[in-house]
């Protein structure tokens, strides 16, 4: 199946032959994406699969600038929408579509989505924001792990001690208490990701659960979305990231 | 586009002026903008590509040529957001007769020249009003062209079109690129009702049309500083 914009795309790109698939996996500051990226790369190359992963604020172009804007908060709204699409726009063209033309999977640590819903419940205006991201490749599938705040907190907490300034959304003035703060901005965002999702066609996964049981259940979805690419593969055995995962690595070395 | 929406009642004005590199519209802007400060009235200049914020950013990505028609496209309009958003906007609001050196057909021109789809670059620019007065300085290609080059000035890679593989002598593909530009221009004319002003004349004919004819659509004392005489 040919690859596709969302929108009006970028010039001078030939989709015909972007043979590798976009996958891409969403969800919060703390919902497990990172963790299911390093284990879904595993088990890919596992598989004999060229993967690479990609992520947002890390283009060569503008990264770095990013990164000081934000730490200054000194952008305007507009002006820090159009900075990430800039940012995105670079990956897209400099990294994603070459990997999908090498045939790679480029599994993709947040994707438009974010970047939409975060202009959006900023007070962008949706039709322009589509608009903007009308230039990104429509993903092969994409996951969002959804997680309740109340959970996202103790995470975030567990890992950084300390609420993002971003993610908890300091900069339109929900709140000055910056837990109030945190739970309202991530209810508008996940409010924006639920009606999102009929319209980009996303699944859902309960980011409750364990790492091992998410890392399951992509496991399980993604292979069926393999089956075009693959060749015959001996190993069918679904990798599950624990010491007691059984694998035919371990059954040969226990043997 | 966020809540700067032009459909807010905006107090001050806004004169824009387009055309060529070499038609003479940075003079123009210019004189315009020493006379409206003469009778004392509210004035700001602002010129394309002069943010501090994403100069750095333009200038790294033009010097390992990095761009890309989106990417160059982005990041234009993240510098021109910048200005538009910390200043044009909240001067307009507050009064100010507002003189913009290249406004956003610049870059309607320009990145349709260069491939991108006109739809997405005017959705792009949504957020950014249109203006009341669009001077547009028309002069034949060649005129435009032998101002500018006449001095055999240094090109700028970006500047000469250089990306678009027209050629790879720089002259020659600011001339093929300037052509272009100039088609754009054309279309866009009418469009966005351009007032066409005929370049070719004496600097003082031209500014004397100019301040005629932003007198007859401006009430210019209602823009005056409060102290001034």
């Amino acid at each position: 199946m040919s690859k596709k914009f969302f929108g009006e795309g970028m010039p001078d790109i030939d989709l015909s032959d972007l043979h590798g698939k976009l996958i891409v996996i969403e969800g919060a500051d703390g919902s497990g994406r990172s963790t299911q990226i390093e284990i879904l790369k595993d088990w890919l190359e596992r598989r004999g699969h060229a993967t690479i992963s990609v992520g947002l604020n890390r283009s060569a172009l503008v990264g770095s600038q990013l990164q000081r804007a934000k730490e200054g908060n000194i952008l305007s709204p507009t002006t820090r929408s159009l900075f990430y699409a800039a940012d995105f726009a670079d990956q897209m063209e400099n990294t994603i579509i070459p990997s999908l033309r090498a045939g790679f999977l480029v599994l993709a640590d947040r994707y438009i989505y974010t970047l939409m819903a975060r202009d959006i419940v900023r007070g962008a205006e949706r039709e322009w924001v589509e608009s903007l991201y009308g230039i990104a490749i429509v993903p092969d599938a994409v996951f969002y792990l959804r997680v309740t705040p109340r959970v996202l907190v103790e995470r975030n907490f567990e890992k950084k001690v300390q609420l993002d300034y971003w993610e908890s959304g300091m900069d339109i003035g929900l709140s000055r208490d910056m837990l109030e703060s945190f739970f309202k901005y991530q209810k508008l965002i996940q409010a924006e990701f639920q009606s999102m999702q009929k319209r980009y066609e996303f699944e859902v996964i309960n980011g409750n659960r364990s790492p091992r049981v998410i890392a399951h259940e992509l496991q399980t979805r993604i292979e069926t979305l393999l089956e075009d690419v693959l060749l015959p593969v001996k190993d069918n055995q679904i990798v599950i990231p624990s010491s007691t995962a059984v694998t035919q690595e371990n059954l040969v070395a226990n043997a | 586009m966020h809540n700067s929406s032009p459909e807010i009642d905006v107090q001050g004005k806004l004169i824009a002026v387009e055309g060529l590199d070499g038609s003479g519209k940075s003079t123009q802007i210019y004189l315009v903008k020493r006379w409206l400060e003469m009778q004392g009235i509210k004035v700001f200049f602002t010129e394309w590509n002069s943010s501090d914020l994403v100069k750095k950013v333009t200038s790294k990505g033009k010097k390992k040529q990095l761009l890309t028609p989106t990417t160059f496209s982005l990041i234009h309009c993240t510098d021109f957001a910048d200005r538009y958003e910390r200043q044009i906007w909240p001067l307009l609001r507050a009064g100010y007769v507002v003189l913009a050196d290249r406004y956003k057909y610049t870059a309607f021109a320009r990145d349709t020249v260069r491939g991108c789809s006109q739809k997405w670059v005017t959705k792009l620019y949504g957020f950014a009003k249109e203006p009341d007065i669009t001077f547009f300085f028309k002069v034949p290609l060649n005129t435009a062209l032998e101002r500018i080059l006449s001095g055999r000035p240094q090109l700028k890679y970006f500047e000469a079109g250089m990306d678009l593989g027209l050629s790879s002598d720089p002259y020659e593909s600011f001339k093929l690129f300037q052509a272009r530009i100039l088609q754009q221009y054309a279309a866009l004319e009418q469009q966005f009702h351009f007032h066409v002003i005929n370049a070719t004349r004496s600097v003082e004919e031209q500014q004397r049309e100019v301040r005629e004819i932003i007198s007859s659509r401006l009430d210019l004392p209602a823009f005056k500083k409060r102290n001034a005489s």
